[in-house]
């Protein structure tokens, strides 16, 4: 009943919103705080401690966007949101900013009324299996019992995988990822199915973390990112550079620690720009100049931030260093 | 003058009464245009429109194997998002269904061994629904599934409960499966018409013993001729029908060993946590209501019937029951809602019923919010008015018919 009246809440949210789309930043101002839409529980990208502190990649974000607008990476609150809740609270205008380890795709650009704002990580889907089960390769999975959570791309890339292959299976799809491990855990399924980050991230909560093995077949690009409703090209344009301040802070080598010392002395054009003593990009963004600069203090460069959330699940940088590292990662220059 | 007749005007109970039910018309009015008006904006600012379209799409995902998918043959690529809407609402009606009657049977038990004269039998009533109706539903569904998955030997295992035939594992119940063969429709009608002939030879029986007083063994005389003309036919017509055992493999790739797919029949753990959770939870406020029903018809109604020379079981039949069942029948009614209605919170545990794999998977992939959860609530709404349809009439049937 309550999953009933929570979506019953979200299509009353599209009818009760004020129709009158005022500008997300001037909302946000009048409330004092960014609501951010994070996940139930994802240790590195959003998981709150015992104290309800959140942490991880996609916490960071948000916190760098408060930053930016308040000067105050604090000044924000955040929403868990079931994988199948997320687009009706963003589209609903009941969080701010969607940053939920959320995939970006073309159905979701332009059917949801919603925008992606950039990607922070590139994943891609994988697979866990139990090592007694002796299977070294995805291709020898046929007939195999996959456990994986409702709402996401993941299903529709296990079943694409899965018929490309000619390979039957059976799904069982949970909708919660703490669900999907337990039943996984207790041997419901054969396979654990959902992004390679995710699989690293719960891990950690089976029984005998040992016992299972990722195989190395990735079977779906998931290029996840923050994502605003559509409409509102000021907000969407503070999510994307808050984003990009943050990659490109982390190619000049600006890190919160230098970054005082970097905004007095260091007159490298690209730099003095990025910090806020040249040019007036902050306000052309309707922010103040030392936007990037409060985004580099209070959270981080980018590399910080992964380095302080996903590094320690065991996940190496791979793809998601950046392009002068053999990465992709390559922000658009502040100028 | 003038002002008299204003006063005539605001003191006139009637037309004021005119007043005020136009000015909640018009608040209402201007409510519901409101809501209408801003879901339109709102959506046309999000570049979204509204339509059905979406239903003859095919869906792109898989569906764990249930009564849904095996009725409505749902093939991934093939199957359209009306089909996945017609899974769903099989598979929430069968868990409603088979709720429904467990609760019921178990609820009426309970609630008369509540009653029971017996200490043991009554503390174990008392204790059953004190602790099952207090705990939320959410808690029962995840501690049956996992107790149950937990309980139960992996895919590679099997507990046999009748060997060869009904055996379960971790990946759910499995049973033998009916193969059915052209010819098995004369079996079906032979059942048809054994029920006919039936309900003509009880009218006749009642009017009999009315008449003369004779008493004729209807019951007996309708099994014998349900059963016995249905496996005639069936047996003349050559036994057209099946059944098709589960398979255990024990050898080949680790993988592969276990119930083989295509063979038998499967429930999963899924459904069975889901009806178990329903079933033991509403059944405590079954047996509450029935408890209620019993005690609420007078002690001089039992002594009444044991006077005139009725023994118990017939006192308990023809007196009492009928006599409860018009207290019992319509809290009943709100209890066998709440079941079909709480049957959403499945979606938990992974049981493929309507708000899951419509609601759900589905919703994500299309974002038609508006018009989903509109055909959702239609569903629940139509299931509930016709099971309210349904116990009004028995109601009806059963409450006090005053001479």
């Amino acid at each position: 009943m309550k999953k009933l009246t929570a979506a019953m809440v979200a299509v009353a949210g599209v009818a009760f919103a004020t129709s009158a789309s005022a500008a997300t930043l001037d909302d946000v101002k009048a409330k004092g705080h960014i609501q951010c839409g994070v996940s139930q529980g994802l240790p590195g990208f959003s998981n709150a401690d015992d104290a309800g502190k959140w942490t991880g990649l996609d916490v960071d974000l948000c916190r760098a966007v408060a930053a930016a607008v308040f000067g105050d990476a604090n000044a924000v609150k955040f929403t868990p949101l079931s994988a199948k809740q997320r687009f009706t609270a963003i589209a609903s205008g009941e969080v701010d900013i969607l940053s939920r380890n959320t995939t970006w795709t073309m159905t979701r650009d332009t059917q949801l009324g919603l925008n992606f704002a950039g990607v922070n990580y590139y994943d891609g889907q994988g697979m866990m299996v139990p090592t007694s089960l002796g299977v070294t390769s995805a291709t020898e999975l046929d007939g195999a019992n996959i456990c994986t959570n409702t709402g996401t791309t993941t299903e529709l890339n296990i079943t694409d995988f899965f018929r490309a292959n000619g390979m039957s299976f059976n799904l069982v799809a949970f909708e919660k990822a703490d669900e999907v491990v337990a039943a996984y855990d207790a041997g419901r399924c054969d396979v654990y199915t959902t992004d390679r980050s995710g699989l690293a991230a719960q891990r950690g909560k089976l029984t005998a973390p040992d016992a299972h093995m990722v195989l190395s077949e990735i079977i779906s690009k998931e290029p996840l990112g923050p994502v605003v409703r559509q409409g509102d090209d000021q907000w969407f344009n503070i999510v994307r550079w808050s984003l990009n301040a943050m990659i490109n802070a982390e190619e000049m080598g600006i890190t919160s620690e230098n970054v005082n010392a970097t905004k007095y002395n260091d007159v490298t054009p690209g730099v003095a720009r990025l910090v806020g003593k040249e040019g007036n990009f902050g306000e052309e963004l309707g922010l103040s100049n030392d936007w990037a600069y409060n985004i580099i203090s209070q959270v981080g460069n980018y590399a910080e931030s992964y380095e302080a959330n996903v590094t320690p699940l065991g996940l190496a940088r791979g793809v998601n260093a950046l392009w002068s590292d053999g990465g992709i990662l390559y922000a658009a220059p502040i100028r | 003058m003038q002002q008299s007749s204003l006063k005539s005007i605001i003191y006139d109970a009637r037309l004021r009464g005119y007043f005020y039910q136009v000015f909640i018309l018009g608040c209402l009015a201007f409510g519901l245009w409101w809501l209408i008006d801003n879901t339109v904006t709102n959506l046309a600012d999000r570049g979204k429109t509204v339509g059905f379209g979406f239903l003859t799409e095919n869906a792109g995902f898989q569906i764990s194997s249930t009564l849904g998918t095996w009725l409505f043959d749902y093939k991934v690529g093939q199957s359209s998002y009306l089909d996945v809407y017609f899974i769903g609402i099989a598979n929430t009606f069968l868990v409603a269904v088979l709720g429904i009657a467990g609760a019921t049977v178990l609820g009426f038990t309970v609630g008369i061994m509540r009653l029971s004269k017996n200490f043991i039998i009554r503390s174990f009533a008392t204790v059953y629904i004190e602790l099952l109706r207090n705990i939320p539903l959410l808690l029962q569904l995840f501690f049956w599934y996992f107790a149950v998955l937990r309980a139960l030997p992996s895919k590679r295992d099997k507990i046999e409960i009748i060997p060869d035939v009904v055996a379960m594992n971790i990946t759910g119940l499995y049973l033998p499966a009916p193969v059915i063969e052209p010819g098995f429709i004369y079996s079906v009608i032979a059942f048809v018409i054994a029920i006919i002939i039936t309900l003509v030879m009880k009218s006749w029986a009642q009017k009999r013993q009315f008449e003369t007083g004779q008493r004729f063994p209807v019951l007996w005389t309708a099994l014998g001729l349900i059963i016995g003309l249905t496996m005639l036919t069936f047996w003349i017509t050559g036994s057209p029908m099946n059944w098709s055992y589960p398979e255990f493999k024990m050898t080949g790739a680790i993988l592969r060993r276990g119930f083989q797919s295509g063979s038998g029949m499967v429930l999963v753990p899924e459904m069975l946590a889901v009806w178990l959770a329903l079933t033991l939870y509403t059944a405590a406020f079954i047996a509450e209501i029935v408890r209620a029903g019993i005690l609420a018809v007078a002690k001089g109604q039992t002594e009444a019937a044991y006077s005139i020379g009725m023994r118990p079981g017939m006192t308990l039949r023809l007196i009492i029951i009928p006599q409860a069942l018009r207290v019992i029948i319509p809290p009943l009614t709100s209890q066998y809602l709440n079941l079909t209605k709480n049957s959403s919170l499945a979606v938990a545990i992974a049981y493929p019923e309507l708000v899951s794999i419509f609601a759900g998977t589905a919703l994500n992939q299309v974002g038609k919010e508006i018009e989903m959860i509109f055909m959702m609530m239609m569903v629940y709404l139509t299931f509930s008015v016709a099971t309210a349809a349904f116990m009004n009439w028995f109601n009806a049937r059963v409450k006090l018919v005053e001479r």
